[in-house]
Formats: C-alpha cells, structure tokens, sequence
C-alpha cells in the first residue's frame, strides 16, 4: 500500500503536520489489554456496583424489560448503522422512528413526534426554546416554570437557554399540598410559555386542565413534561384543558432503557402539526419511491444545521436512535392494555409501600391528594443516616429531598414500580423499622 | 427484501404479549376520573413472535458497518468492538440507578475517571468533562464556556465566533444558540484557511474561533500555530471541533496546536455505535484557563483514591448541567474499553491506518481518472473526489454515484458535503477496512461510471436492489405524513398476503 501511495514508511504521511507540533509521549496513557484483560476488569468492576433493592425515582425508573427488546436493539443492522440519510438502505431504521414517531403521537395525543432528542431535561430546555421561536404573539420573552419541576431540569433549562435572553420565573406550589394551586393563581400575565410537569417532582398529580386552560388564557403555550408510562393511564397532554397541551416533551427511558448510571436514555418530543416547522431534530416522513411504493425518509430538514446552519432550530445532530429502537420495540412488545397494567402496578406498589412505611412510628406521608408511582415520606429525623444505614444492608430506601433544599432534609421521596413485590415492600418496612430503632437507641 | 407492513396494521383487537404484562389490576381508586385516560393510546396490539418478526426483518433493511463498508466521510464509521457493547451492559453498570451513592458506584465512577484522564492526556489538555451527550452538545458546552470566561473578565463586547466557510453545520448553530454572532472566514485554494481573511476579521469583538483540523476538508490545517497566535493577540479562543480526531490520535495533539477547548465525538474517534443516528457522546476537554466552567458533573478522586461527583460546591462558575444525570453513561464506559483495549500505541496505530487506508484509497481512485480535488496535498483520514467534470461530460452527478454504489453493496460516501466543492464525495474508509475491500470498492466506482458513460439513464434510475426506489423527497415534505393514526390502512393486508405468496 506504502509503494502505491509512493512513500517510504508511514510516517510521511503526516508529512503537513508541523515538526514542532508533533511528538508527544503520552507518558499516561496505560498499555493496551487484550480483551480478557478488560473483561476480567470490568467484571470486577460492575460486579463492585450491584446494588441490591432500589426504591428510587426522581426521573429514573426501574421496570421490567422484555428480554427480545434489547436481543434485537443489539443486532448490529440496527446498533452499527449510522443515521439514516441514504434512505433507500435505511428504510429497515426509517420505518421503526415512524413507527416511533406514531406510537409517542398516540401516547401523548398529540398529532407529530420528532425521533428523539438526547433526554428529557434536555428535551425541556429544546421544548423552552422552541416555544419562544413558535409564540410570536407573547411580547415578552417569558417562561413560567413550575415549582413542581424536576429541580434538575430547571437546572438544565437554565444552562441551555442562558444566553438566549429568555427570563425564567417559577410558579409557585404550595408547601403542604406539593402541587401547583390553579385556583388561586389569578392569571400568568404576558407570558411566552408555561411548564408543568405531570406527574410532578413529587409524584402528584397536578390539576393539568385548569392549568392549561389559564396558561392558554395568557396567551401563552403550554409546555407539558410527562412520564410516558403514566400516560397509558393517566389523561395525555393532548386532552388537557378546552384545547390540549401544546407541546408535550419528557424522559424517554421508562420504555425500555436500562437505569445505567443516567444514560444513555432518550428526550422525546410531540407537538401540533401547526408547529412542526419550530420542531428540534430529526423528523421522519412518509412518502412514496419511483414505482409508487410506501418508503420512509428524513423530511422538513430545511429546519437543521446541516442545511440552515445559524438559522437552524437547534445545533442538535445525533440524537438517541438506538434508544428509541428499543423504546419502540418495548412498545410494541407491551402494547396498550401492557403498558396500562404496567401502569396500574406501579400505582397500587407505591400506594402498598407508603401504607407499610407510614405504619411505622415516626413515618408519614408530606402531601395528600392524588399521586402516580412516587410520594414523599416524612421521617422521624434528617433522611441521610437513615437512607446510608437501609444502604449498608443493601436497600436504596429513596431520594433524599434535603440535597435539594435543606428544609426538606427529612423528607423522602420512594417509588414502587412493578417490578416491587409484595415482599420486598415488606423487607424495606421491616429493614427500615430496624434501623429506625438503631438511631432511636443512638447506636 | 418486500415492502413491510407497519406494525399497527398487522395487530387484532384485543391481542396481547401474555408474558409482558404483570397482571389484571383494578382502576386506581385514589385518582379522580378527571385525570383518568378514557381512550386506549393507539399502540399495536400483536404477539410477540410478530414483534420480534417484524423488527428482526425491518433490521434487514438497514446498512450498517457490520453487514457493508461505510466510507462515509466525516463520520467514522469503524467497527464497533462488540467487547465495548458486552462489557457495559454487565448487570453491575446496567442496574445502577443514576441517584444511587457513590460508594455503590465505585466500580463505575473509576472507569469514568480513568477515561477523563486519558482523554486529557491524548489531547493535551488540562481537564475533560464527560456529561456532553453528543457532538453539538460538546460543542454548546465549549461555547458556552468561552462566553463565561470573557464575561468572568468582564468582555462583553466579544460577541463574535469566527468560523471556516467549510465548517459543519453544528458549528454556527452552536455559536447562536450560545447567543454570538457568526462570522465565515473563507478558506484558500489550498484548502486552509485564508490567513490574510483571518487577520483582518480579529479584533475586540472576537470571541473565538471554531476549527476543525484536520479540517472538513480532508487537509491539515498547516498554519495552525500561527492561527493560534492571531486568534490569541486579539484575545479570543480557540475551539477544537474534534469530528476528524481520528486522523491524528496520538501523532499530534489539540492542546499543543494552541487550542483551549475541544470536544471529542467519542461515537467516531472511539468507537462506539452510532446506533441509526445515537447516541453519541461528545466529551469535552479544557485547558486551565477554562476549567472552573467546565459542564458539570465531573467525577473527582480524592487522596484516598475514593472517586466522588465534583458538583457545583466546587465549581461555583460552572456553565452548568446539560443532562438530567451523568450523559451518556452508558456510552462512556464502551469508550473506555474502546480506550483501553488500544493503549498508548493503539492510539497512534489508529491514526496511522485511517491516514495509510484514505491515502491509498485516493491514489487508486486518482490513477482510475477520478478527480481528487486537492492533489498536491496529502490526505488525511479522508478526502475528497469531484465529479464535476463527469457530470459536464457525461451528465453523472455525485448524486448518481452515491446512490448507485448502494447497488454494489457499499454505503454511499458523504455527498456534496463540504458545501465549497462541486459534485464531491467526501470519502473516509477508516482504518478498520482491508486492503481488498477498498479494492473492491474502486472496481465498483470505475464500473458505475463506465455505466453511466454507457447509459446515463440507467444510471439515474439508481438504486434497483434496495428495498425502496429513489424517494420522493418533495413529496415527503410536502403532504406530511409522520404518523400512522387508527382508520389509516395504506398498506393492507390484501397486498401483504400476495407480496407474501410471491
């Protein structure tokens, strides 16, 4: 290969690189391993981070996952292919992200899905942005979000949306009941778009017809954050209010995606068809070939980067493909009715599990009023012993509130999702009894 | 390959998955009716031997690097070590919840630590944070930084971002979104940028400039040091857009070029799957001046060699967070296989074959008549053909080619992409590719163009063995479909019995 190129050794080839400039010895990095080697260490390392019982949410969800979603996720036609710009060898991704595209339409009730964006905090901050560009009516460059909001994803909103000159207010929530109270609000003001998320940070449901209906009232867009799990049960964002939400974006990883540390998951994002062409991302369309059959292919790219450049809708490329091809075949694998069971098991396991907590002298739950597979426990002292000691007998017990705010530093949040048995509920009321016992004791 | 149904039309009401449901449960009765869905949300209702069916077929309509060649420049597309994919999906990763504490993610954390350290070190730069969760979200994040750290100093009047004119589209979108104004720098006949352009374009209002090097071009930007100084004197930065790393892994560094942030698309330089379009990871590396707004969270080590979440206690002037959790996790630890299955020499070994394999690949296409664009430069780990004389000559497009070549088995290179050249293909073979399949890909490209001297026509029709005619793209964007609804029945069962008969 050397003689056709016609040069002596492989190093000319880097010939234009600058004597100067190269050189370096990279004196840290270690010396390669044959793949035994990295297995054995990796092993050793995953095996080092098995956790045991986990009663966490707050944004990530344990569920069970059919054992062909990720048989078929992984097969290399799907997990080495790159984004499917030549359409005519990509109908096999193309026709599943329609799939996609319909099957989050339905959920959510809304009439058009992008094919994902890289999670649902970052789907929030693209859904903010997206709002502002489709509002042209609002006179000001306002965002009310909720005080029920994920406290990461405002964190997240802020970040990606500093420099745009956008102001971001909260609404607030009442303390005791952990929802927003849309009686009392009296109006939004002039305002570009509202965020609520259903169900909330706290697993309450908040009143999303009424709130829709004020925000529409203001002029402004409403902007929904949902669970998509929730949503086989729960009214879609598409039904809220006289008139529906108007964007409806959140956490894909409930369908299918394993916890795995945070990600990868996947943000998705539906909206009307009015304002498809404000739409962030990759968008699938239906069309037909030269001899007028159905195929699929990437459509409206006058809206992204590659095309738009500076006046694109967002600097967003790659996205979360193979996410959402497993999201996609769990969907399908559950169906409706599925899902809808998944749903219901995940309410009543975390309606068993506070019952068995709050039996406990001391335990009891902060806010009534509806909720859908989290609330917040209150326990008899701050939450960090007690959560460190249910993790040194191998049980995560919960999200402890106070890292948020220090005023909630005794407050727990738990999840139950299907997943949980009858059992296990009966071993963390037991586990957490003991170790309440412990501090109560001083030992 | 035929024409396959959507999975919502082979369903029957009422059918069922029996082993993916946990039960019959009773309607909640803690939760209003008001709050309740009343319709059933439209998902297929099929048997799971009709998923897996449906989906393992649909896969067979798919190219991808483990069934084709993928010479798709700017990308990367290299085989992706299935170790990478197995050893992160160990129940130990795959199980962890991302609020879980740090001491039941040691094993995980360490990987992370180990890989931010040697990212830092075969970029030379001073720090690297992982949570960028793709090319342009590293991208945002680098901006990001520079207008914290002029606006730390109190510069506000830098608010441009200087740009080559061949850069990728992520990188004006980037600096909008970052809230800068764009300025295109225009690049000579030799492929670098234009000095003289760039001297003139500096001054109080520079914020930075966004460079990719090699660049988009398929050439190494060979004044990049003095670049560095010009950018520099006048007080700007210099931003790394680290798409064609592959080409220069450890022969040469960013942070010795003068750069002051990169980021890293970990799915090209390492390795890990593109995934029909993600996820991708885009890790950004900083050097001092930048690290107290590094994006958060960064995974730290203390003396004890515990590894903990450096968050925003310790870095009060961080840009922020840009993901719910930690990025793409998951992502990050086939990298880090990626990572240490090369070592210090695979590095430099995977820079050596991308350069050897493209430079071979164009003296072959060069000696077959093709027109290599910039013939007296070497080529990186890509470069670029044109077809501007065929499609004067002969009336055959970059276009004609790419979709012909699928025919032939091979994924069409990146066309007409950089935007500055005419009729081109941006090839990038990658270093994972033999010697044979890159000369079966120039018999396939001599062949196509004699058909295309013989038969124009023909060749327009192109592609015949896909499973799908060329696309009526007009259309798509025209009549919008981008969602099956219950009551559509395009494809009806009628005509999937007969193709299946067939």
């Amino acid at each position: 290969m050397l003689d056709t190129i016609g040069v002596a050794d492989i190093n000319a080839l880097f010939d234009e690189i600058p004597d100067a400039l190269r050189g370096a010895s990279l004196d840290r990095l270690p010396d390669g391993l044959p793949e035994q080697a990295i297995s054995r260490l990796m092993r050793e390392r995953a095996a080092a981070d098995e956790t045991g019982l986990c009663f966490l949410g707050a944004g990530a969800y344990r569920h069970h996952i059919p054992a062909a979603v990720w048989e078929l996720t992984t097969r290399g036609e799907y997990y080495s292919a790159y984004t499917p710009y030549q359409a005519e060898a990509s109908q096999g991704t193309l026709q599943l992200l329609y799939e996609y595209q319909s099957m989050m339409a339905g959920l959510t009730a809304m009439e058009v899905s992008n094919a994902s964006l890289y999670d649902g905090a970052s789907a929030l901050a693209e859904a903010v942005l997206m709002a502002v560009r489709a509002n042209r009516k609002a006179r000001e460059r306002r965002v009310l979000l909720a005080d029920t909001l994920h406290p990461v994803y405002r964190q997240v909103v802020e970040a990606i949306v500093a420099n745009q000159g956008i102001e971001l207010e909260a609404i607030p929530a009442a303390e005791a009941d952990g929802a927003l109270d849309a009686d009392s609000a009296d109006g939004f003001g002039d305002v570009a778009a509202v965020v609520v998320q259903q169900p909330n940070f706290f697993g309450r449901l908040e009143s999303v017809d009424a709130l829709t209906d004020l925000a529409h009232a203001a002029g402004a867009l409403l902007i929904a954050v949902v669970n998509p799990v929730s949503l086989a049960l729960l009214k879609p964002p598409g039904m809220w209010g006289a008139r529906g939400a108007d964007i409806a974006c959140g956490e894909g990883q409930p369908l299918g995606i394993p916890l795995s540390s945070g990600g990868p998951y996947f943000g998705f994002l539906c909206t009307r068809k009015a304002h498809v062409r404000q739409v962030p991302g990759r968008i699938i369309g239906r069309t037909v070939d030269l001899e007028g059959r159905s195929g699929y292919t990437l459509t409206l790219q006058a809206r992204e980067q590659h095309i738009r450049r500076s006046k694109a809708t967002s600097n967003i490329c790659t996205n979360q493909g193979l996410m959402v091809t497993a999201a996609t075949i769990h969907m399908a694998m559950l169906g409706g009715e599925g899902l809808r069971q998944v749903a219901l098991a995940c309410h009543h396991n975390t309606a068993r599990l506070t019952a068995a907590l709050t039996e406990l002298p001391g335990v009891e739950t902060v806010h009534e009023g509806p909720f859908f597979h989290e609330r917040v426990i209150r326990m008899p002292g701050p939450a960090g012993p007690i959560l460190d000691r249910l993790a040194d007998r191998g049980l995560l017990g919960g999200y402890d509130l106070g890292g948020h705010s220090p005023q909630h530093r005794d407050q727990v949040l738990v999840c139950a999702t299907e997943v949980i048995t009858a059992e296990d509920i009966r071993h963390y009321a037991a586990t957490l009894g003991a170790v309440l016992e412990e501090l109560h004791h001083g030992q | 390959m035929g024409n396959d149904a959507l999975i919502f039309e082979q369903g029957s009401p009422g059918r069922r998955a029996t082993a993916q449901a946990p039960g019959h449960l009773p309607a909640p009765d803690g939760i209003p009716a008001a709050f309740l869905r009343q319709e059933a949300p439209g998902l297929p209702e099929v048997s799971e031997l009709q998923v897996v069916r449906h989906y393992t077929r649909l896969s067979q309509r798919n190219f991808s690097i483990d069934t084709h060649f993928y010479p798709l420049g700017s990308c990367t597309m290299k085989y992706n070590p299935r170790a990478s994919n197995s050893l992160a999906l160990l129940p130990g990763f795959l199980d962890r919840h991302p609020w879980a504490p740090t001491r039941c993610g040691q094993g995980f954390m360490a990987c992370l630590w180990e890989l931010q350290d040697m990212l830092a070190e075969v970029t030379g730069l001073a720090g690297v944070s992982l949570t960028p969760m793709a090319g342009a979200q590293g991208e945002f994040a680098g901006v990001a930084m520079i207008r914290a750290y002029h606006r730390a100093r109190n510069d506000d009047a830098r608010t441009e971002i200087l740009v080559p004119d061949a850069a990728h589209g992520t990188n004006p979108a980037t600096a909008v979104m970052c809230g800068f104004r764009v300025r295109e720098i225009p690049t000579d006949s030799d492929g670098d940028v234009d000095m003289q352009a760039l001297r003139e374009a500096v001054g109080p209002a520079t914020a930075g400039i966004m460079l990719t090097n090699p660049s988009t071009l398929g050439v190494f930007e060979r004044r990049i040091s003095e670049m560095a100084d010009v950018v520099h004197q006048a007080g700007g930065l210099l931003y790394y857009d680290g798409a064609n790393l592959n080409a220069i892994l450890g022969k040469v560094r960013p942070g010795d070029m003068g750069f002051d942030v990169i980021h890293i698309n970990l799915h090209k330089t390492f390795s890990t799957p593109h995934g029909g379009g993600g996820p991708g990871a885009g890790a950004i590396g900083v050097g001092e001046r930048l690290l107290p707004f590094m994006p958060l969270p960064v995974v730290g080590r203390d003396e004890s060699g515990e590894y903990h979440w450096v968050t925003e206690a310790d870095r009060p002037r961080s840009i922020g967070r840009l993901s719910a959790f930690m990025g793409n996790a998951g992502v990050l630890l086939r990298a880090y296989v990626y990572a240490r299955m090369l070592g210090r020499e695979g590095m430099s070994r995977v820079a050596e074959f991308a350069t050897l394999n493209a430079n071979y690949l164009m003296t072959r296409l060069r000696q077959e008549g093709f027109q290599v664009w910039f013939r007296n430069r070497r080529a990186s780990h890509e470069f670029i053909i044109s077809f501007r004389r065929e499609a004067r000559e002969h009336g055959i497009t970059a276009m004609d080619v790419a979709k012909r070549l699928l025919d032939y088995g091979y994924h069409a290179p990146t066309a007409y992409f950089p935007l500055l050249v005419p009729e081109c293909l941006l090839i990038e073979p990658t270093e994972t590719e033999t010697r044979e399949e890159l000369d079966g890909f120039v018999a396939a490209m001599v062949a196509i163009r004699q058909e295309g001297i013989d038969d124009i026509d023909r060749l327009k029709g192109a592609p015949y063995a896909m499973p799908v005619r060329r696309l009526d793209e007009v259309r798509a964007a025209r009549e919008l479909d981008l969602a099956w609804r219950p009551g559509d029945n395009r494809t009806t069962d009628t005509s999937t019995a007969t193709r299946r008969a067939k």
